[in-house]
This record gives structure tokens, C-alpha cells and sequence, in this order.
């Protein structure tokens, strides 16, 4: 299973390479990062420009720009960035802040999913069934942003009526934390519930959807008549038997979505005014800064392609049948 | 049925069976006992359909926003565009769902932002499936290392997470006024590999079929046995795929429109709306509520008649425990 989680990484890295090059040239041809610089007034003088141009590299070919931003990642050399900062360092923080968010979200997700698909399926045709794959319909149907805001004034009322801040509705963090290391623990959490809240209940309904199909499946299957003429107790043969095998599909349909994930990070991340990697992304796309942009790109993609690694993991786990020779 | 009939049409006549499409056999006089009707598999698949009350009930409301967007617009007295002197009005007879701080009437910018909404999706939908079929079925068609390659450079696609790369193409579009048409193409190109993967996995277990080796074996080229015989067979996931493009393609598009990146004013978009609006929840809720409840709508709307052709194509995906 090592070689082949070694295989599965390396096969990745010409696909990031690929698409890191394709993103390269839509943004570089996609407009004039001096564009700000030279409307200013008055116009600044063309050595200036010069300097800057030569800065960001703007006066070598594309594909030695390319080049040279790929040769300068294993030295911890982001490129060149107009918004003055190194993005090496910056995007490494706003990394850490992102992804607590998507994993927290994933986790609550997928441990939404299987309790609703467990019980749809165990309760098929029921009230209670019909209930949670309307509520599963209408979340499936949200614009995630529209979520966000409404939760958002919800926690805002919440917060008046009760006259203290539970919720924390702005930033990812506060500006100045006081207390020890537990006091800051409690504040991050705090900032993190109803982002969370939004991407993984924006999420998880298609995932109990197919949980359910799965589940009704594996029900059906003469295994499980079996384990229940053993005897056995019916949430036994829910949980263990059947639930694991039902699992390992599932598994496959969420690596899918891993990358949606973090598009939705993006639009909560706006909602919430976080400064994440989402933050760092539609500010550089705004101001035509290429190398902040390869860099979003790259970490989110190894985060995906890593992400999708252990649900493959996952799947053998899972499905003692499948090994990955 | 009715068993007193005279004895001596007891015979194999008794049932008859037309095979024409869609006609169905009436009984020539008394003498038949019973008869079977003869559907085509287009109007079984009709039939299913229309039992499923839901997905019926949806299409209607999908219908009736279709209506509302485009025929509304047309009748209703105010213009997305235009200034009214009723000025953050809440909801009433002059102003269904009211007016934002400007005066202009919501209901004129709800169905101009729907219009858009709708028109991206179905560009969206039209493109990416014809793409993606096409894709999806030379690539399972002819397997071996072509297919391979096609299919790596649909999983290449498939990683890039789709709000950030429509962003960043979408940045370039600007105020231009065909731009929904670009976020149309954007979308697109970022959506098609979904059907290709469905078409392609359809594709691969129908050229295993007798039918195709017949065609082949009576001297049928590729490109007659790719869309002559395997393309109209896979048009079943490839119709349900659809309704999951087009839901999606609204989302990302309201997405893309709410931070900025899709549709921009002086054109507006249901995310935009919604985006305008953030600031005033508590203060005009109305303007938060309407666009967010035409979105929710219009997905649901899509997400029901989508369940509801998947049934009626592939009844055995509706299990039962049994």
C-alpha cells in the first residue's frame, strides 16, 4: 500500500505541473498587472516602471517566467508579487486558516451523511425518511453565500437577543486574543462553527443521498438477511456489516467533491471576511498578480490530490476485497 | 378481464401484440378477450415520468419561472433598469417584492437576474453536453491509450476547483455586454468532462453489445456506429446528467456573480442580487429573500425533474429493501 501511495503522488505531480502551467498563461494573457501603476496620476516615471516590470519578470519570455517560478518553488521562492509580500510566508498562513475550515467541514459533512444516510435507508418510505431527504433536497439547492449570510444574521440576532458574543460572525480570528493558550483555542473555535456549519451542510446531502442508495443496496443483499437470522441485533448488522460496505462507495464520491470544497471555502471565506487562501486569490485575480495565483493553485491542488489519496487509502480500508497491489 | 366471452375465441389470436411504435391494438369487435398494448420505449419512459408526481409538480414551477423570467418581463410595467420614486420600499401592490435604495423595482430585477441565471445554465448545459458526449464517446469507443489520454485530461479538469478557475477567466471579461455569454463558455469549459465520464462509462459496456457487432459485421463505419447507434442509447444518463449541469451551472454562476466575477452591473444576476444585498438583511430583508428563494427555487425545481428522469430511464435505480 506504501509503493502505492509513493505511485499515486508521483503520477500527481505532472498532472499540478500541467495545471499550474495552464492557469500560467491564462492569467499572464489575461491582462497587464501595471495596468494600476500606469493610470496613476501623475504618471509615474518609466524607469519606475522599468524596475517594477523587471521585477515581476515581466520582461522575460512566458515560458523562462514559467520556468523560472517552478525552479525557485524548491527554494521556498514563490515569485514576485505586486502587493508586496512574500508569498512563500503568506500563503502558508492563510493555508493553515483554510484548511481547518475545509477539513473541519469535510469531517462534519461526511459524519452527517452517513448518520442520515444510515437512517433513511433503515427507515425507507418513513415520515422521517421523507423528511430528511427534503431537508437534503433544499440544502443540495442553497447557494452556499446565501447560506452564509443568512446564518450569519441568525448568529448576529442570536448575539443581540443574548447580549454576548457566542458566535463570532467576522474574521477568522480576533484582532488581539487575551488569556492563555486555551482562551485563544476557544476563540478560533469560536470563529470556526458557523463557517463549518455552512460548507459541510451545503455539502453533505449529496453524499447521504448516494449513502442511502448504497446502504439500501447493501440492506437488500443476502449477507445481511444472514446476520440478521444469526440473530444478531439490528443495529449491529446496521453499523458493522452493512454500513462499512455501503461506506466504501461513498468514499469514492466525496474524493470527488474535495475540490468543490474549497470553492465553497472561497465564497464562506468572503461571507465571513476570513483572511484565507480564498481571501489571498480573488484580491491577486483582481489585481493581476500571477505568482500569488500559481501559488493558490498549486497548495489547493496538492491539498486535493492528497486529500483524494487518503480516501483511496480509505476505500481499501473499508473494502477488504480491494488491495492495492 | 373479463372471462364469459364465447368459448371459441379462446385462441392464440386472443392476444395481439402490434409492434408499431406508440399505436396501440383496439379490439376489432367482441371476439378479442383481451388486448396488450404496445408502447414505445419513449413513452414508457413518459409514463414513468408523469407518475412521478413530484418531478411533474416541479416541472410546472420550472415552467412557471421560465414564464415568470422571460413573458413576465415583458408585461411587467417596470424595468430593471429604471428608477422609481419609491425608495427602499418593503412589498406591495406597486412593488411585489419591493425596491431597493435606489427605487428600482425588485420584481423587474428578479426576473432580469432569473433571465440571465437561466441563460447561462442552458448554454451551459447545451454546450458541456454536446462536448462531452462527443468526447465521452470516441473515448470509450476506441479505448487503448487513446482513451486513457482523454480520460487523464478529463481528470486534469476535473481538479481545478471550479469558482477559482471561472474567477480567474472570468476577470477578463469585464463589463462587455455579451458577457453572459462568456461566463456561459467558461462554465462550459469547466462542466463538460462530468457527461464525458457518464457517456464514456455508458459507452464502454454498449460496444460489448450484438447490436454494434451487427453493425459492424454489415460494414458500418466508426462514426455511424459512434452516433449512429451508440450516441441515441446513452441519451438516457446522458438527459439526467443534464439536469445535474444546469444546477450546477446556476450555483456557480450566482456564485461567481457574488463575488464579483460573473455577471456585473449595470447587467444583473440573481448572485448579485443577493450579493448587493448582504449589507441588508435586517434592514430591507426583501432583497435578500426573493433572489435567494428564485435560486433555491429554480435548483429544486431542476433537482426533482432530474430524480424524476432518472426513474422513469432506469427503474431499477429506485430500490426497495427487500
Amino acid at each position: 500500500m506504501f509503493a502505492y501511495a509513493v505511485r499515486r503522488l508521483l503520477i500527481s505531480i505532472p498532472v499540478l505541473l500541467i495545471s499550474t502551467f495552464l492557469v500560467f498563461l491564462m492569467v499572464s494573457l489575461s491582462g497587464d498587472p501595471l495596468a494600476e501603476l500606469r493610470a496613476r496620476q501623475p504618471p509615474p516615471p518609466e524607469s519606475v516602471l522599468r524596475a517594477q516590470a523587471h521585477e515581476l519578470r515581466l520582461d522575460q519570455p512566458l515560458l523562462e517566467r514559467y520556468w523560472h517560478w517552478i525552479s525557485g518553488i524548491p527554494h521556498g521562492d514563490f515569485g514576485p508579487s505586486v502587493q508586496n509580500i512574500n508569498i512563500g510566508h503568506e500563503i502558508l498562513t492563510r493555508f493553515g486558516v483554510t484548511i481547518r475550515l475545509v477539513l473541519l467541514a469535510v469531517l462534519l459533512a461526511a459524519i452527517i451523511a452517513g448518520i442520515v444516510g444510515v437512517v433513511s435507508a433503515a427507515r425507507q418510505y418513513s415520515p422521517l425518511d421523507y423528511t430528511l431527504t427534503g431537508i437534503g433536497f433544499l440544502f443540495l439547492a442553497m447557494p452556499v453565500f446565501w447560506f452564509a449570510i443568512l446564518l450569519k444574521q441568525l448568529a448576529v440576532n442570536f448575539n443581540l437577543q443574548t447580549g454576548r458574543v457566542i458566535f463570532y460572525t467576522i474574521g477568522d480570528r480576533s484582532i488581539e486574543t487575551t488569556g492563555g493558550l486555551g482562551a485563544q483555542i476557544g476563540d478560533i473555535v469560536g470563529h470556526l462553527i458557523l463557517p463549518t456549519i455552512v460548507l459541510a451542510i451545503t455539502s453533505f446531502a449529496s453524499w447521504s443521498r448516494f449513502n442511502r442508495a448504497s446502504m439500501l443496496e447493501v440492506l437488500g443483499s443476502d449477507y445481511v438477511r444472514l446476520a440478521r437470522a444469526k440473530g444478531l441485533p439490528r443495529r449491529h448488522v446496521l453499523v458493522r456489516h452493512a454500513l462499512r460496505t455501503a461506506l466504501a462507495p461513498m468514499v469514492t464520491v466525496m474524493s470527488l467533491d474535495f475540490a468543490a470544497f474549497f470553492s465553497g471555502a472561497i465564497v464562506t471565506e468572503t461571507v465571513f471576511q476570513w483572511h484565507g487562501m480564498g481571501d489571498l486569490l480573488l484580491t491577486s485575480i483582481r489585481l493581476r498578480d500571477v505568482y500569488p495565483v500559481l501559488a493558490w493553485l498549486l497548495i489547493a491542488g496538492t491539498a486535493v490530490i492528497l486529500m483524494n489519496l487518503i480516501a483511496d487509502l480509505l476505500y481499501a480500508v473499508l473494502d477488504p476485497r480491494i488491495r492495492y497491489a | 378481464m373479463p372471462s364469459t366471452q364465447p368459448e371459441e375465441d379462446h385462441g392464440p389470436r386472443a392476444v395481439r401484440v402490434t409492434p408499431t411504435r406508440g399505436v396501440s391494438a383496439r379490439p376489432a369487435g367482441q371476439d378479442r378477450e383481451f388486448t396488450v398494448e404496445a408502447r414505445s420505449q419513449g413513452r414508457l419512459i413518459l409514463r414513468r415520468f408523469l407518475r412521478h408526481k413530484l418531478a411533474v409538480a416541479s416541472l410546472v414551477v420550472f415552467v412557471a419561472v421560465v414564464l415568470f423570467a422571460f413573458a413576465g418581463a415583458t408585461l411587467w410595467h417596470y424595468s430593471y433598469d429604471q428608477l422609481t420614486p419609491d425608495i427602499s420600499a418593503p412589498p406591495s401592490l406597486r412593488h411585489p417584492f419591493g425596491t431597493d435604495s435606489t427605487g428600482i423595482d425588485l420584481m423587474a430585477m428578479v426576473m432580469r437576474g432569473t433571465q440571465r441565471s437561466l441563460e447561462i445554465a442552458l448554454f451551459v448545459a447545451l454546450a458541456a453536453t454536446c462536448v462531452g458526449t462527443v468526447y465521452g464517446a470516441i473515448a470509450g469507443y476506441y479505448r487503448g491509450v487513446s482513451d486513457t489520454l482523454m480520460m487523464r485530461f478529463v481528470d486534469l479538469v476535473l481538479t481545478f476547483p471550479t469558482i477559482a478557475v471561472a474567477a480567474i477567466l472570468g476577470a477578463q471579461v469585464g463589463t462587455s455586454a455579451g458577457s453572459w455569454f462568456f461566463i456561459g463558455i467558461i462554465l462550459a469549459a469547466l462542466t463538460w468532462p462530468i457527461v464525458a465520464r457518464v457517456v464514456r462509462g455508458s459507452v464502454l459496456s454498449l460496444r460489448e453489445k450484438e447490436f454494434i457487432e451487427a453493425a459492424r459485421a454489415l460494414g458500418a463505419r466508426d462514426r455511424r456506429i459512434i452516433f449512429g447507434h451508440l450516441v441515441p442509447n446513452v441519451m438516457g444518463p446522458v438527459i439526467v446528467s443534464v439536469t445535474i449541469l444546469v444546477a450546477a451551472a446556476i450555483l456557480s454562476e450566482t456564485g461567481l456573480s457574488f463575488i464579483g466575477f460573473g455577471v456585473r452591473p449595470p447587467d444583473t444576476s440573481l448572485g448579485l442580487l443577493v450579493s448587493q444585498a448582504q449589507t441588508a438583511v435586517s434592514t430591507r430583508p426583501w432583497l435578500f429573500y426573493f433572489p435567494g428563494a428564485f435560486i433555491i427555487l429554480i435548483v429544486l425545481s431542476i433537482n426533482f425533474i432530474g430524480d424524476g428522469l432518472r426513474d422513469a430511464f432506469d427503474p431499477t435505480q429506485t430500490r426497495v429493501r427487500s
